[in-house]
């Protein structure tokens, strides 16, 4: 490892010290680990990606791959940081590790123009650390249950230590954001507190349909009436990026707003476009104090110099500055990290009927339900309010392929569903 | 927090562990999966689903026992969506209505559903508020601003409409279908 950009941090990581962390082992290997041993995913590329991928490189991470299905517009630029006026329309993915490359030698980044689900559970494996630069609840519920499906049980239900991957979830909105650690099976999930993310605002169906006062109201209703009604597309759904959507969105909820005497003036493309897509305008500063508190935490991970946060972070900048660390507690019935796991077995001429009789016999169930992704569809084995489900009580196991499958079974006593891994006797 | 090991470490320990079951439940369908099981329907209300494998879209009856709409039996599609339950279930009326909240498009005006929805909340409570629809139909949030009128201004008048329309006939210059039980 030459050269003077990593002097201070070879330093810093070679020397103990009193306030570092009681079994911190300095050494002068720990630079190298950072460089060449340690492989983190950065997820996004957009306002938060680049100011962490930036920090990262810098910060002595060496392999980091980045994953984004964005391809860069004009208005990103302003805080987008590592993209140019000539690199409009080409992926985020693409161009942030070119610059990085092009700027940190030292730092190898891998890009992935594509979405997060076309990527499979090996592609994720090869990762000790996931940091999130995410704008959806949706992809962050989506690689949370990844991580957590990576998940290595042994029969007794414990954990292999090294099959746990921490996520480090970072999130801005105007002049707010926050930075959490999960670390699955010790902190909560993403999953665990979903109920604290403020619901989307939605206002009342009868004001859109008869009393409407904002312009807002008439762009929902040309979104939710007069789109169903009229059809303007051929059936296709509404797309908040798809230039000619929005501009018929926006002519019917102008003709709205003049039927109702409400201000049209306001209402032109880009209002209508914030409104569809539910648009909060970015401040380049919040995402810049976010980023770096992530990667502070990816570093004193990758490095266990020192403690790393406990384990939520809010910051408010809406009046003054306001920064709360919390630590967020683990739901005992998450549907993902509550989940508790054993391991069955028996015998595949038994019929489903017959596990579930043990089920219910062992653990004091009232009435289980059993589901389970068999060859990557969802089934339902039994549930009783399902009519058609009843007649797999009679199959046998081995006739609904459920050898070596994982079964979720919910029930009304259980206050998270368990995970099932069945296993033929006399099967390994 | 943790000890992180190195990708050399951590594959080698991974590898010794051996095979694990694909994992692949969304965090929806673990959820929907409960809602459904725990669903605690009173005798009016019935559930059916066409797939029986898909636990995102189904269908509600609801047959009131009382009220100005006893003896009518109505139709709801419920579409959960993946993101659930951050969002609320879609639910659509698919039977013909003479009510104040819910439009002949089906669309159904109940705050739940919308803008007072919570995460917390389940099919079950859903269920429970259409049901309340139908025996308390509130004439102030109206998507039928006809129906709202008349039940504000004469409540003779819109139980004879409502008896009318579940019977098939004409109130006003709409037609309902007959959809009695």
């Amino acid at each position: 490892m030459e050269g003077h950009r990593f002097q201070a941090l070879r330093a810093y990581l070679s020397k103990t010290s009193k306030l570092a962390k009681e079994d911190f082992e300095a050494s002068e290997e720990l630079l190298d680990l950072l460089q060449n041993e340690i492989r983190v995913l950065i997820v996004g590329a957009g306002g938060l990606g680049c100011e962490i991928l930036k920090c990262m490189a810098l910060s002595g991470f060496g392999k980091i791959d980045i994953i984004d299905m964005d391809t860069i517009d004009l208005s990103n630029l302003n805080r987008q940081f590592l993209f140019r006026q000539k690199d409009v329309g080409r992926g985020k993915a693409d161009v942030a590790a070119e610059f990085i490359m092009g700027r940190v030698p030292e730092a190898s980044v891998t890009p992935h123009f594509c979405r997060i689900e076309e990527k499979d559970s090996d592609f994720y494996r090869q990762f000790q650390i996931v940091i999130l630069g995410l704008d959806s609840v949706q992809a962050r519920r989506w690689i949370n249950a990844k991580m957590f499906s990576l998940l290595i049980h042994d029969d007794d239900g414990n954990i292999l230590p090294q099959s746990i991957r921490p996520i480090i979830d970072g999130g801005t909105e105007g002049f707010r954001g926050h930075c959490r650690l999960i670390c699955p099976t010790m902190t909560a999930c993403l999953e665990c507190n979903l109920d604290l993310f403020p619901p989307q605002v939605n206002f009342p169906l009868c004001t859109i349909a008869s009393v409407p006062r904002l312009p807002e109201h008439c762009i929902e209703w040309s979104r939710i009436i007069a789109w169903e009604e009229e059809d303007p597309f051929q059936g296709e759904p509404v797309d908040g990026d798809n230039f000619s959507h929005i501009t018929w969105l926006t002519e019917k909820a102008r003709e709205r707003a003049e039927e109702f005497n409400i201000d049209a003036s306001g209402i032109d493309f880009r209002k209508t476009q914030g409104v569809i897509k539910r648009i909060i305008p970015a401040v380049a500063s919040t995402n810049s104090v976010i980023a770096s508190q992530c990667v502070t935490e990816a570093f004193k991970l990758a490095t266990y110099s020192f403690d790393n946060m406990d384990n939520y972070s809010m910051l408010n900048q809406n009046a003054g500055i306001y920064q709360f660390v919390y630590p967020a507690e683990r739901k005992e019935d998450c549907v993902v990290c509550g989940k508790k796991r054993r391991v069955i077995e028996v015998g595949k001429e038994k019929t489903l009927g017959d596990l579930i009789a043990k089920l219910k016999d062992e653990n004091e169930l009232s009435g289980p339900a059993l589901t389970a992704n068999i060859e990557n569809s969802e089934k339902v084995l039994f549930m009783d309010n399902i009519q058609g489900t009843h007649e797999n009580l009679s199959r046998t196991l081995e006739e609904l392929s459920l050898g070596n499958q994982e079964i979720q079974v919910t029930d009304k006593a259980y206050a998270a569903p368990v995970t099932i891994q069945l296993r033929f006797t006399g099967e390994s | 927090m943790i000890r992180l090991s190195s990708m050399k470490e951590q594959k080698k320990a991974e590898e010794a562990a051996g095979n694990q079951p694909k994992s692949k439940v969304s965090a929806a369908q673990l959820r929907i999966a409960k809602d459904i099981n725990d669903l605690d329907m009173p005798p009016t209300c019935q559930t059916a689903f066409e797939n029986r494998d898909d636990l995102l879209n189904f269908k509600l009856q609801i047959c009131p026992d009382q009220g100005y709409y006893q003896g009518g039996r109505f139709i709801f599609r419920f579409k959960v969506p993946q993101i659930y339950p951050h969002e609320p279930p879609k639910v659509k009326c698919e039977t013909q209505v003479y009510h104040p909240n819910i439009d002949l498009d089906g669309n159904v005006c109940l705050n739940i559903l919308r803008e007072d929805w919570k995460p917390v909340l389940n099919i079950n409570s859903v269920i429970y508020g259409l049901q309340f629809l139908f025996l308390e139909p509130n004439p102030d949030d109206p998507l039928n601003k006809e129906a709202a009128d008349v039940l504000k201004r004469d409540k003779r008048q819109y139980e004879q409409n409502v008896y009318r329309s579940m019977r098939g006939g004409y109130i006003g210059n709409t037609h309902f279908r007959s959809c009695l039980k």
